[in-house]
């Protein structure tokens, strides 16, 4: 007897997909209970088409090589001090707001991954869902042991999972997450499967990465390289996924066209943290937010819409706000950032000289005409020993959370701002995007745990602003945060570079 | 002699993340500890679930069991990814040299047909029961609490995806791919009376809701009575009816259950410690649910075995469940 050759098409169905029986002693709706709640039509997972057709053995193989290799630099970066090799320590800050900000949500990921692995009713889709979900576990792990060095040298990464669930404009992600979780499994999978990581992945995490790979950080940039094969892999699924709910029912379009509109912008809004650490946080730029949003979004999300044009999905309405945002957003986000530089857990600058140039250069239309001019007033006010800090609390978006600071983008001296009734209380938006979607389910947004209100109501530890930073957030005020010239931080990035700061050069001099 | 690289040293200002120092202590913490204790969300979610809207997005109240600190718990064998992935890549490789020595050497072929049948029989079904492991495995990952836990039932999901798969290479080896085997296999699965308790029992599982409970129902009672019975039992009788090579492609299955054991047994044990109220919850289920099992599993105990298997079956069962205060 000689075995037949099988293609690897028809193993993965013989090994995976043939698993699958069909139920008599119990109904198949008792066994995936939510699969039909959300509208979604699935008339046949038969046609499913594996993203990927990787068998378990293959995946712990690849999986066990990547993961010692990335160890061993980890371990040799910490055994090194690798730290010392960064560009300047302020690029830090970029990765304190990663592990605070983003590697949550790989936890998250890996929540939602499993949920959904476990509800779809197709084994295919089961399968990648239950690996992406691995995969998630696999980033939020290796995030935490690449910058588990650095918190051993740096403030402000030691209580990232407290701050998460608490902190002010953590809110931002961390709802954006929850939103996406407590959806059912297809709307998650729109939110997180194809809008997130398959259209929006490039502008959040390889900004990071590149920022990682420009300023010398061996850990995370490594990281970032082992990841990418994982990343590849949810990219397909992201998009499978989408054409399988198109391709199985013509009533599944409108619902996944408002599930697009309202996911990219949801993400687009999370963005605007990596604007601004793309801007402003890293002492080696990669490239301007603008740049890197004409690539990866504007041109990159119109060849797809194109591509989906034939199921009749279009581009959403409010990618003409994204646009128009473009030329403002970091400038904007860093100015809200700068003013709360006591109540954020990572610290705080004014761009130099040279980075003001480089700002004007790349923001031709807007720099210097609004954005200058507020930095330099800010920097007179520093000199003169004011350093400007905003005493008060921000009105946030219901929807998603950020201070309203956006400003109008026809006249960028007023702050844009809608509002909506329900139940006969108002709530308050930045854009259209956000008053849209809280519209359409006014009853999932009024529960918004807003970190504002939740602060005027007392449940985060006190009335005094110390209270609620100190005791309730656990940042440790004037270590963490504040700026970054007199912080903890700098001194001893001066001390092992042997650099005087300008405070102590005055000193000598005189 | 011993030589001496000389490399700068840089004080820390502290030697592990404050959710681990509040945990063991100010000492340089494990990788383990590092990435598996206090890091999922607990406060302050958004929205109810619409698909729960009773429950909070992560809640601990998806089972009845109760712990005063839900990371009370420690998998023995410290897995997270990287240990993980790597455990199961060196036991992978010897299942890989296994697996293409019995297909190089023809060993199918020098099995007696009888013998082939019989694994065809009662082994080969097992990929559709591992697949009923992998979800309810992926169920308790999904909805229970604290990452020390929850990481664990995810690798014991994937790991029941891999044990199903290299069940469906037996098959495949013994049918020379052409996938009659699996469908042999398939129809023993859905209308042999020797598997439908059994088949009844798992697609019962998969319809509960309180993932303590499915802990209970799959990996506790129903893994510890089939992976003695067929793993242990029906592999004795095999080799001694001439087909040891068997052996050599069960060994995966042998060696991941033992690994799987330990941390089986060390959640158990906590939840079992913890209180009164934990003791009564999951003596309740153990009993309705090792019940069920005897009577399920005896019809495919006898055809497998023969009539005193279930028994024994169950011996290395109850002898567990003492070991866990139970």
């Amino acid at each position: 007897m000689t075995a037949r050759k099988l293609n690897l098409k028809d193993k993965y169905r013989l090994l995976t997909r043939d698993l699958e029986w069909e139920y008599s002693y119990r109904d198949y709706e008792e066994i995936f209970k939510q699969e039909s709640f959300e509208g979604i039509k699935i008339t046949d997972w038969s046609k499913w088409e594996d993203p990927f057709r990787l068998t378990m053995d293959a995946y712990w193989k690849y999986q066990a090589e990547k993961e010692k290799k990335l160890y061993a630099i980890f371990d040799a970066f910490a055994q090194n001090n690798g730290q010392q090799n960064v560009a300047d320590a302020r690029y830090v800050n970029a990765i304190k707001l990663f592990l605070t900000g983003v590697s949550p949500l790989e936890y998250q990921a890996y929540n939602g991954f499993a949920h959904v692995g476990r509800q779809f009713g197709g084994v295919g889709a089961r399968v990648a869902c239950q690996m992406q979900s691995l995969d998630e576990l696999r980033h939020v792990q290796t995030q935490i042991h690449a910058m588990s060095h650095y918190n051993k040298h740096f403030d402000g990464f030691q209580d990232f999972s407290h701050m998460h669930d608490r902190v002010w404009y953590l809110s931002v992600p961390k709802s954006f997450f929850d939103d996406a979780r407590s959806a059912g499994p297809f709307e998650f999978m729109v939110a997180i499967g194809f809008s997130f990581e398959y259209v929006l992945t490039n502008l959040l995490f390889v900004p990071f990465m590149s920022g990682a790979a420009y300023n010398g950080d061996m850990a995370t940039v490594t990281f970032g390289f082992s990841a990418q094969s994982d990343e590849a892999r949810h990219m397909t699924l992201g998009l499978e996924i989408i054409k399988f709910m198109l391709e199985q029912h013509e009533d599944n379009v409108p619902i996944v066209q408002r599930w697009i509109n309202k996911w990219l912008w949801r993400g687009y809004r999370v963005l605007t943290l990596v604007a601004m650490m793309m801007d402003y946080m890293l002492p080696n730029k990669v490239m301007s937010w603008q740049e890197s949003f004409e690539v990866y979004f504007e041109e990159a999300a119109s060849a797809l819409f194109k591509d989906l044009a034939r199921y009749g999905i279009k581009m959403p309405d409010y990618a003409a706000t994204a646009i128009a945002e473009k030329e403002h957003l970091s400038h904007q986000a860093w100015s809200i950032f700068y003013n709360y530089g006591h109540a954020a857990a990572f610290h705080t600058w004014l761009p130099t000289e040279e980075e003001m140039d480089w700002l004007s250069e790349k923001y031709p239309n807007t720099f210097d005409k609004y954005y200058r001019p507020r930095y330099e007033q800010w920097r007179r006010m520093e000199e003169a020993g004011e350093r400007y800090y905003n005493p008060t609390l921000p009105m946030l978006c219901q929807t998603c959370q950020i201070p309203m600071g956006f400003t109008d983008m026809d006249d960028p001296t007023l702050v844009s701002y809608r509002q909506s009734e329900y139940d006969g209380d108002r709530y308050n938006f930045c854009s259209d995007g956000c008053k849209d979607i809280f519209d359409f389910e006014p009853e999932k947004y009024v529960q918004s745990w807003l970190p504002v209100h939740q602060i005027y109501q007392g449940h985060c530890g006190g009335a005094e602003m110390e209270d609620v930073l100190g005791g309730y957030y656990r940042i440790n005020l004037g270590t963490d945060n504040l700026d970054y010239k007199g912080s903890p931080d700098e001194a001893r990035w001066n001390d092992w570079h042997g650099l005087e700061t300008a405070e102590e050069k005055l000193k000598k001099a005189s | 002699m011993t030589i001496e690289i000389k490399t700068a040293t840089l004080e820390p200002i502290r030697h592990t993340f404050e959710h681990t120092r509040r945990r063991f202590g100010d000492k340089p913490a494990s990788r383990y500890q590092e990435a598996s204790y206090d890091i999922a969300p607990e406060h302050n979610f958004h929205y109810r679930p619409l698909w729960q809207p009773d429950k909070l997005l992560n809640d601990t109240s998806r089972t009845a069991l109760v712990m005063e600190d839900w990371y009370a718990f420690r998998d023995p064998r410290q897995y997270y990814y990287g240990t993980y992935v790597q455990a199961r890549a060196k036991l992978q490789e010897v299942t890989e040299s296994n697996y293409s020595f019995f297909d190089k050497r023809g060993l199918a072929e020098r099995m007696p047909e009888e013998i082939r049948e019989q694994i065809i029989r009662c082994l080969v079904p097992l990929r559709h029961l591992e697949l009923a492991a992998n979800m309810n495995n992926v169920m308790c990952c999904a909805y229970g609490t604290s990452t020390v836990v929850t990481q664990a039932f995810l690798y014991n999901g994937m790991d029941r995806l891999g044990v199903a798969q290299y069940l469906s290479r037996i098959g495949l080896l013994l049918d020379g791919n052409s996938g009659e085997a699996l469908a042999t296999a398939k129809d023993h699965w859905m209308t042999d009376p020797a598997w439908q308790g059994l088949r009844r029992y798992v697609e019962n599982t998969l319809t509960l809701e309180d993932w303590g409970e499915v802990f209970i129902a799959q990996d506790v009672v129903l893994d510890t009575l089939v992976y003695d019975l067929i793993y242990r039992q029906f592999d004795a009788v095999i080799t001694e009816q001439g087909g040891s090579d068997l052996a050599m492609l069960i060994e995966f299955m042998q060696e991941w259950h033992k690994d799987n054991s330990r941390w089986v047994d060390a959640t158990l044990k906590s939840l079992a410690a913890e209180s009164d109220h934990n003791r009564e919850v999951l003596g309740g289920w153990i009993a309705a649910w090792r019940e069920k099992a005897v009577a399920d599993l005896s019809p495919l105990g006898e055809v497998a075995v023969g009539d005193e298997a279930v028994a024994a079956s169950i011996e290395a069962l109850d002898k567990r469940l003492a070991k866990a205060g139970l």
